[in-house]
């Protein structure tokens, strides 16, 4: 417990003194050498952007926010789905790995276009490439936790006649927790930016209103403020994504795993 | 002591898919209520040969029968090496885990983890999990975890390597004292001669590559034995007997 609030504190503090030192650091470049907004605004600048175009930004934001929660969440339940059925039958699994391979390494810019042009509504298109972005750490991680259950136990499980779904269930499943919150935590922010990437590619269509058609929309009518207003909203979902999955992570294993351990160990 | 056979092996081998020849020719009959070690170097099959009387592995050649029927999964326990308790559930839950497997609805079976816990001397421990527990009381939760189905035999694969002395004689004394009031078989593999005499009825030497029964002595010391035996002449004397048995083993091996 010793000094346990000052590591605490330093351990906010650190990156938050960096974070002030390099905004203050470019809100000082700007001024020193008169940058113009439209080539570089400074940190004052693009939260006053912030505050008076919160209403187009506030809108793209939650469009944006909804297709990222939307394609994770579909990435995590078809995730798990599948590495079960992996976990069930290793026929499957050796039939269907390679082909998640193939989606995971096929760059999603390059099919983006194509899964617009297939798909008639273009909301769907975008959570479609978002979730192949999405998915891949999810599977694979699920499906390497539900292969890596203590033999012993297993052995136990079978001496005491266990069924193939009590195995699953009661073993597999619960040791597999970790690595499945793990390949969320990925997922999350990969969810972010393949719905922003897919946003990108679809935007010149002029359909959808997600923060990366706000950008787009943004350096065509050389608004650079809001343009940079939108990517910060963007790095600020990413980072609040990442720490509300580290929270869950954290409240469905500090019980137990070691990667979620309250202070010392024992 | 009822002098009937739990269980008899005769001329059980095993081989093992790569070639190895794990155990070889092995004829036993093994007392219901006898305490019987199987005493051996590492390599002499003495896991294996557990494991097949678990069921967990099928011999070769040979046959195990169990002349009193064939036993329910609950009918045997088994406590591993390491404690081999699931990390994300409680200490009562990890106990209690056979008789749910087997059916028995969770508020009973927890209700008899937690009497067992209190056998073991774990009581007040039923909510803590396995990282918040020493290497000694995760070994008594195992121990209560492959009891609470009252086995007829119980299987214990070097349960206490890993424990420090002091642990491991009052572990030991604890194990008497439960097989002593439930009475339950049990085949205990271990290569400390000491923990072999202090604790069995019976000793089989085992020879190493291929594993082979080269010995089969008696301690007829009386129940309960305390530290009073653990210090005494007679005590010295086992030992002396079985490691002579067990150098003579290895020997007769070697050449």
């Amino acid at each position: 417990m010793k000094g346990g609030t000052g590591r605490d504190l330093g351990g906010y503090l650190a990156p938050l003194l960096v974070g002030v030192a390099v905004l203050g650091g470019w809100e000082w470049l700007v001024w020193a050498r008169g940058i113009p907004p439209y080539v570089l605004p400074g940190p004052l600048r693009i939260g006053q952007t912030l505050i008076s175009d919160w209403a187009p930004l506030s809108a793209s934001l939650i469009y944006t926010l909804k297709l990222t929660v939307l394609a994770l969440a579909v990435a995590a339940v078809a995730g798990l789905a599948l590495a079960l059925l992996f976990a069930l039958s290793r026929g499957i699994e050796r039939a269907l790995f390679p082909y998640a391979v193939i989606l995971q390494v096929t760059p999603i810019v390059a099919i983006a276009p194509l899964i617009i042009i297939w798909v008639n509504d273009v909301s769907i298109s975008l959570l479609i490439c978002a979730w192949i972005v999405a998915f891949f750490p999810i599977l694979s991680n699920t499906t390497v936790g539900l292969n890596s259950a203590d033999p012993n136990l297993q052995d136990l499980f079978r001496l005491y006649g266990a069924s193939r779904w009590q195995v699953l269930w009661r073993l597999k499943l619960p040791g597999a927790m970790p690595y499945f919150l793990a390949g969320l935590r990925i997922s999350g922010g990969l969810a972010l930016i393949g719905a922003i990437v897919a946003e990108f590619v679809a935007g010149t269509g002029g359909a959808a209103s997600g923060l990366a058609y706000r950008i787009l929309e943004s350096g065509f009518q050389l608004q650079i403020p809001r343009m940079f207003a939108a990517l910060a909203l963007i790095s600020a979902s990413g980072i609040a994504i990442f720490l509300l999955l580290s929270l869950l992570s954290h409240l469905l294993l500090r019980r137990w795993h070691e990667s979620a351990q309250d202070g010392e160990r024992r | 002591m009822t002098g009937t056979s739990l269980l008899t092996l005769a001329g059980v081998s095993k081989r093992y898919p790569t070639g190895t020849l794990a155990v070889e020719g092995i004829d036993l009959a093994l007392e219901a209520g006898d305490f019987l070690s199987l005493l051996g170097p590492s390599g002499c099959g003495k896991s294996t040969l557990l494991r097949m009387i678990a069921g967990l592995a099928e011999p070769s050649t040979g046959r195990i029968a169990w002349p009193g029927g064939a036993p329910a999964p609950r009918d045997i326990g088994f406590v591993f090496q390491e404690p081999t308790l699931m990390p994300w559930a409680s200490a009562a839950a990890n106990v209690a885990l056979p008789l749910e497997l087997a059916g028995t609805p969770r508020r009973d079976a927890l209700a008899r983890a937690g009497e067992w816990l209190g056998r073991v001397g774990l009581a007040g421990f039923e909510n803590a999990y396995p990282r918040a527990l020493s290497g000694g009381m995760k070994m008594r939760v195992s121990l209560a975890r492959a009891l609470v189905t009252r086995p007829r035999l119980l299987l214990m694969d070097e349960p206490f390597a890993a424990l420090d002395e002091i642990t491991r004689f009052k572990l030991n004394n604890d194990l008497l004292a439960l097989w002593d009031a439930e009475r339950f078989t049990v085949i205990f593999v271990t290569h400390s001669v000491f923990e072999s005499v202090y604790l069995s009825r019976r000793i089989l030497v085992l020879a190493a590559r291929p594993g082979r029964l080269d010995a089969d002595l008696t301690v007829d010391a009386p129940y309960p034995r305390g530290e009073a035996f653990r210090t005494s002449a007679d005590y010295a004397g086992h030992c002396r007997a079985v490691s002579e048995a067990l150098a003579a083993a290895m020997e007769r091996r070697a050449a």
